[in-house]
């Protein structure tokens, strides 16, 4: 049924409405399904993964690629089986960053132009660690995400909210020894897109990273505790299982708050297993040392 | 075997083209440059329409077949080759890099590229390889290509270009749809 409508949805389906300032704020080509709709189809999977869960099935813990409510996908979710497949030699490293890759300032997003960014100045820091709760040292984290008021600087995003000239919302780090990251950020607004009538987005901010094997990539987004909008949300709902869902939730951490400055969160960052043993990683010798 | 639940991916969004992409992202080596070679495809959604906001990335040994572990990819001088190299689609869904043909990383072994992409609409990225059209001895021996249906299989391969470059092409959903790989033991 949603396949014979799939071609519906293809075209610029997370534009906004080009900024009018004086328009009304309502999508000039209307979405005809409304949050109602798209949280009843939320709802029914919700209930049959719960069903399925109950019958002794295993708890999901990525997002589902099939996951129609989020109608980008219909049309970028393969259909066939992922294959299962040893990982080879290329596949037991990946690329190796270091501080030439990456300057030291770069991890505060509220130091790149000549002013203070406009919003709640926020400090994100957490552990990259890998499926054996092993730090990840030496490895590249990037982020990005858009203002306080919930706008990226991205010509396709038109939402009619202020861009903040004293803030891009791009941050790399290079993880320490302990595998840990620190960002000084602005936390993010929420925004509208257009998968559905009235659809919004929580505040999130978009996370990439390596690991000490080219299987262990990942990019996926940090959430703020307490968002309305969880529930909501398709991106975030595509988790379905809730244990899997609150591991994108960052805590918030007082003892991390800096007094006068910023409020502080914490989030860390698992990553699959490494496929390598500890001594073929060392006898391969130092990053950025040529064998 | 893990003993922590990994986190959860996400998608990548339609907003990282100011975040992700950076200067000679896509050029492992200087175009022209002595042993370089073009590296090229189309991404395709299940409609078979280009897609105008995917975004790949490329890992793979040198020539010789030597992993390399040398930094300065996001910084590049024009000179180290570090194996690594990101290109985000253009509006006609054609991603392009400037690289190398992939040597064999031990005697006998069929060379390929690892690839990761990551899309808006695609909940998690995906992985794959590219293999070189040559030397059928090595590719009917590689333990991935040799699992896979004869049709399937052919997705995984490239093509080589009349200039010496290679073209392969990526589809996310359809009849021709790509292998990608799970290398966890248990799909999703």
């Amino acid at each position: 049924m949603l396949d014979a409508n799939a071609g519906h949805y293809q075209d610029d389906d997370e534009l906004v409405p080009a900024a009018e300032p004086h328009a009304a704020h309502a999508p000039s080509d209307a979405a005809v399904e409304t949050q109602a709709d798209l949280s009843a189809e939320i709802k029914a999977i919700g209930e049959a993964y719960a069903r399925a869960l109950k019958d002794g099935g295993a708890p999901e813990t990525q997002p589902r690629l099939d996951f129609a409510p989020y109608r980008s996908s219909i049309l970028r979710h393969p259909t066939k089986s992922l294959h299962h497949a040893d990982p080879e030699t290329i596949e037991l490293y990946s690329p190796a960053f270091g501080h030439q890759d990456v300057h030291a300032l770069e991890s505060d997003l509220t130091i790149q132009h000549n002013g203070e960014p406009q919003g709640e100045r926020i400090i994100v820091q957490g552990k990259v660690l890998d499926g054996d709760g092993r730090p990840v040292a030496g490895q590249l984290v990037e982020i990005w995400q858009a203002n306080a008021a919930g706008r990226y600087i991205h010509k396709r995003d038109q939402h009619p909210a202020p861009l903040d000239p004293n803030f891009t919302g791009v941050g790399r780090c290079i993880t320490g020894p302990d595998g840990s990251y620190r960002f000084t950020t602005i936390k993010p607004g929420a925004y509208p897109w257009k998968n559905h009538l009235n659809a919004w987005r929580p505040a999130h901010i978009h996370f990439s990273m390596f690991g000490t094997d080219f299987t262990q990539r990942i990019v996926t987004q940090m959430y703020f505790p307490g968002d309305q909008l969880f529930p909501l949300d398709p991106i975030y709902q595509s988790i379905v299982d809730q244990d899997a869902r609150d591991r994108l939730v960052a805590k918030y951490d007082h003892e991390l708050t800096s007094p006068e400055w910023a409020l502080g969160y914490n989030w860390d960052i698992v990553l699959s297993g490494s496929k390598r043993t500890w001594t073929e990683n060392e006898a391969f010798g130092d990053a950025g040392d040529e064998e | 075997m893990s003993k922590l639940t990994p986190t959860p991916g996400q998608t990548v969004g339609p907003f990282y083209g100011y975040a992700l992409p950076f200067n000679k992202d896509n050029e492992l080596l200087a175009p022209g440059s002595a042993g370089s070679i073009r590296l090229q495809g189309t991404v395709y959604d299940g409609a078979g329409d280009a897609i105008p906001d995917a975004i790949l990335e490329i890992w793979q040994p040198d020539a010789e077949g030597k992993v390399v572990q040398r930094t300065g990819s996001l910084v590049r001088d024009g000179y180290t080759f570090t194996g690594w190299g990101r290109a985000a689609v253009g509006n006609s869904g054609v991603f392009s890099f400037t690289t190398v043909n992939p040597g064999p990383t031990e005697a006998g072994a069929a060379p390929f590229i690892s690839v990761a992409v990551f899309a808006r609409g695609l909940m998690n990225r995906l992985f794959t390889r590219i293999y070189l059209p040559e030397n059928e001895e090595a590719l009917a021996a590689d333990p991935l290509l040799s699992s896979l249906d004869p049709e399937r299989r052919s997705t995984l391969i490239a093509r080589r270009d009349a200039d010496g470059g290679l073209t392969w092409d990526l589809r996310l959903q359809g009849g021709n749809e790509t292998v990608f790989l799970d290398f966890e033991g248990a799909s999703q």
